[in-house]
């Protein structure tokens, strides 16, 4: 830590503050830059030791032109680990940095509390400097060629992966030793239960179903084994599992998907954690810290934050707005049964049963939802029309794009569909011996709209690249099916739909 | 001090150049170069590479936003809709930034590697210039900072605490003076002139012209940034030669046959009026789409060439537009005549992808 005594009593004093608030962090360092090295920082996501690849370089350009022409400006870092590391920049006023520690201290606790983030490695300082070590020593014994182009092709996989797994058992675990049977105990498939339950619990007619099918299944398994048995969605995974890769191949992807899986749940809670840090450094702010003659300068620079552009959606205002409304809600007990089977406008305009639970609610919410959960749970109807949001499309006709739709419904189930699977398409390894080649067979679960083709063949190459076998893709164009191929010369584009009748 | 990141860059812009990592090159994301904004601003995209990852494909088109308006108005604040429109997911990654006429010179000299002009003449005048560029703690009175001074006196004065905020009174003593300190830069004076020509016959359609326009303003970038000051004449010809102003130049359609020599006539006259080759750098430029009236006629052009104005210009360019009507036939006389003549540059402009080329080709001798 590098603060000025000035400003090491002012975390101080907002810390406090926070712990006072309830907020739980894990113990934060702030580390005073110079805005080019804050964009170095920020080049490296924040981990400054990190493995050496142009595309830092390009973020790092990117950042210092952005500077440099005064179009964009990073106020803050911070990093989700134990301790918790936060950047400031020196160039900054004493108010902007007010804001920005009391910000911090909402991301740390975000980031301490929320379930999403309780699998990510908290020492994850040190493993990426373990990471840019083993990367340093590929590329002196295979050469920076080899192991940057093996990066780029690894990095083209990265969204190849499973943001669920580290939550769910997918696969059943190998049975301990002495315990043949596994977790199940009953060969039969009854599941454990009290003798007055068992009726219900192990309903007698699907056990007979159940049998039925593991018999056939087992006679059919015994002729046609399919692998992988279940459709694999952490493709990366599955790759380092079963591709024919040579040790240091092995360790980049392997490096490359720790990566992934740590930075995932920041890309699954961005509306969320950014609106709860907000909360947080308006509140403190307001409430606290602000000196009289800061108030100008403060307003100024949150309203710069949510403000945003005309017509778009800025995630930290709809995530601020969102715990907001959730905390009025629950301080007047605007919520459960009762509430909702109001019919009456009026009387539930001025509902209010001074329950005071909000600051609770909030506590809990930041604890278990995601942002497809949160935005599933809390967007209100009223939250909806009161922000103004609605649902707009590209009109070909003027090359503009126009506001299709305000209603509550097709809003929300925008908002989820752009944070569904991060707004990827969900892909999943089908068949790892297709046509019983050996060829790699991928499926695109398609739910309306189709993947981008020239991108998809350089994928496909480059899993190619990993696989060492053909690799397929099927997927749909406009609902017609097509099936995408790598053979290790030529892409090729086969439409399925005829075949399908 | 270096730091860590500079490898990554220098890396990132090794590959962008394409001098490593070819296969990277089709990656990479261009906007359009050229968009002048005001009087020196443009605005240029950064160069991106992107990661080929399995996503969405552009048919989307829809999403989220807040604020007025009913169904069917256009959603506020978007950007007029200047043909940006279609095929646009390259567009999510360009960063659009203001830079001046200068650095973007800078730029294309980078880019292209273009060598520095050596400019001609005996009349190489240097003239020095003093610019004041610092702050040192001697000098003559003359040069004092003031303000500097103060802020020297107070900080002394505070440090030793005979600073009364009651008494401000704040006394520098010889130690606390600041003076202005100036570096001698030399910068050489040089004149030069541009002479664009171009055919405007019936063949060069609008899309012909565009190109030209596009090239000769970064010409003339590269240019003003090699010479102070720098003089501009444009021709247009068809059967007969004429000067006009910029505007027309660009705009002009006429019609007609086309008589190259009439334009090299005017310009060899151009040029023994006003520019005098011992105190001018002279780069006359022809564009044209290659149709020319008559091989008598062309045969008059290379005699001009070869008799006046090679001997009197640093470089003549020839750009040759291609265009749906045009034979082509000119530059293959022109190269036939000249090979590899040092002092000639014929170069065939397929479509404005191939405007940088062309470029590069016409300054890349540095002449």
């Amino acid at each position: 830590m590098n603060l000025t005594p000035e400003l090491t009593s002012i975390k101080d004093e907002i810390r406090e503050h926070a712990v006072e608030f309830g907020l739980d962090f894990f113990e934060t360092y702030f580390e005073m830059l110079d805005f080019d090295q804050l964009n170095e920082v920020a080049a490296y996501g924040g981990f400054p030791t990190r493995y050496p690849h142009w595309r830092f370089g390009m973020e790092y350009e990117e950042l210092s032109k952005g500077y440099a022409y005064g179009l964009q400006k990073i106020y803050e870092l911070v990093i989700n680990n134990d301790p918790c590391y936060a950047y400031l920049m020196n160039c900054n006023a004493l108010v902007d940095q007010k804001l920005v520690i009391a910000h911090v201290y909402g991301h740390s606790d975000f980031f301490k509390n929320n379930l999403w983030f309780s699998k990510t490695d908290r020492k994850m300082m040190d493993r990426m400097a373990n990471h840019g070590t083993r990367i340093r020593r590929h590329v002196e014994k295979i050469g920076v060629e080899a192991v940057e182009s093996f990066i780029d092709c690894a990095l083209s996989l990265e969204n190849l992966i499973d943001y669920h797994a580290p939550f769910i058992q997918r696969k059943p675990s190998p049975p301990a030793e002495g315990q043949e049977n596994g977790d199940h105990g009953n060969p039969d498939g009854r599941l454990k239960s009290k003798n007055y339950m068992d009726r219900f619990i192990n309903p007698p007619d699907v056990l007979a179903r159940e049998k039925k099918d593991r018999e056939s299944e087992e006679g059919k398994a015994a002729a046609f084994r399919r692998f992988p048995p279940e459709p694999e969605k952490d493709i990366l995974g599955f790759l380092i599992e079963n591709a024919p890769l040579e040790a240091w191949q092995r360790d980049i992807l392997t490096i490359i998907r720790d990566e992934a899986y740590y930075f995932a749940p920041q890309g699954m809670t961005k509306i969320m954690n950014e609106g709860w840090a907000t909360y947080w450094h308006s509140t403190m702010m307001t409430q606290r810290i602000l000196a009289d003659s800061e108030v100008v300068d403060y307003a100024d620079h949150h309203s710069g934050t949510l403000g945003g552009q005309p017509g778009g959606l800025n995630p930290y205002k709809v995530g601020v707005e969102l715990f907001r409304d959730i905390e009025d809600r629950w301080n007047k007990g605007r919520f459960g049964k009762e509430y909702d089977d109001c019919e009456c406008l009026a009387e539930k305009r001025v509902w209010d049963t001074k329950a005071g639970l909000g600051r609770e609610k909030i506590f809990e919410v930041r604890k278990i939802y995601n942002d497809i959960s949160f935005i599933d749970t809390f967007l209100t109807e009223e939250f909806c029309h009161e922000h103004k949001l609605f649902v707009y499309r590209h009109n070909p006709r003027t090359g503009q794009l126009e506001i299709s739709d305000r209603s509550f419904d097709q809003v929300k189930k925008e908002i989820l569909f752009a944070l569904t699977n991060m707004g990827q398409p969900f892909i999943y390894v089908v068949d790892a011996n297709y046509a019983n080649r050996g060829e790699l067979y991928l499926q695109h679960r398609w739910e309306g709209i189709d993947i981008k083709f020239d991108y998809g063949v350089e994928t496909l190459k480059n899993i190619y690249r990993v696989w060492q076998r053909p690799v397929h893709l099927e997927t749909k164009e406009e609902g017609r099916g097509r099936l995408l191929s790598f053979d290790g010369e030529n892409p090729t584009l086969k439409d399925l739909s005829a075949s399908e009748g | 001090m270096a730091k860590k990141i500079d490898t990554d860059v220098r890396r990132f812009k090794k590959i962008i150049r394409g001098k490593i990592r070819k296969d990277l090159k089709k990656y990479i994301t261009q906007g359009e170069l050229i968009g002048r904004k005001g009087k020196h601003l443009v605005s240029i995209p950064l160069p991106r590479l992107d990661t080929p990852r399995f996503k969405f494909g552009s048919n989307r088109g829809q999403g989220v936003g807040q604020g007025e308006g009913q169904v069917g108005d256009p959603v506020p604040g978007q950007e007029e809709s200047d043909g940006y429109g279609g095929g646009e997911e390259t567009g999510q990654h360009l960063l659009e930034v203001e830079v001046t006429l200068q650095e973007l010179a800078e730029i294309l000299g980078e880019e292209l590697e273009l060598p520095k002009i050596q400019p001609k003449g005996k009349n190489n005048i240097v003239a020095e210039r003093d610019k004041y560029t610092g702050i040192r703690s001697v000098g003559p009175e003359g040069l004092r900072h003031f303000k500097r001074t103060y802020k020297q006196a107070l900080r002394r004065q505070l440090a030793s605490g005979l600073y009364d905020p009651k008494q401000p009174i704040i006394t520098p003593i010889r130690e606390d003076r600041r003076y202005l300190s100036w570096k001698s830069k030399s910068s050489p004076q040089n004149n030069a002139v541009v002479i664009y020509m171009m055919d405007v016959s019936g063949s060069m359609g609008s899309e012909q012209k565009e190109v030209v326009r596009i090239e000769s303003f970064w010409i003339d970038t590269w240019l003003r940034s090699q010479y102070k000051d720098i003089d501009v004449r444009y021709i247009v010809h068809d059967a007969a030669a004429r000067e006009v102003d910029q505007h027309t130049f660009y705009h002009l359609r006429e019609s007609g046959g086309t008589k190259i020599s009439s334009a090299y006539e005017l310009c060899n006259r151009m040029i023994d009026e006003k520019y005098p080759p011992s105190e001018w750098n002279i780069y006359p430029f022809h564009f044209s789409d290659g149709d020319n009236w008559s091989g008598k006629d062309t045969a008059r052009c290379v005699e001009l060439l070869e008799k006046e104005i090679f001997p009197k210009s640093n470089i003549f360019c020839y750009g040759q537009v291609k265009s749906a009507y045009g034979s082509g036939q000119f530059k293959n006389d022109l190269d036939k005549q000249f090979g590899t003549h040092e002092d000639i540059v014929t170069c065939e402009i397929p479509n404005r992808e191939g405007i940088l080329d062309s470029i590069k080709a016409f300054l890349g001798k540095g002449k």
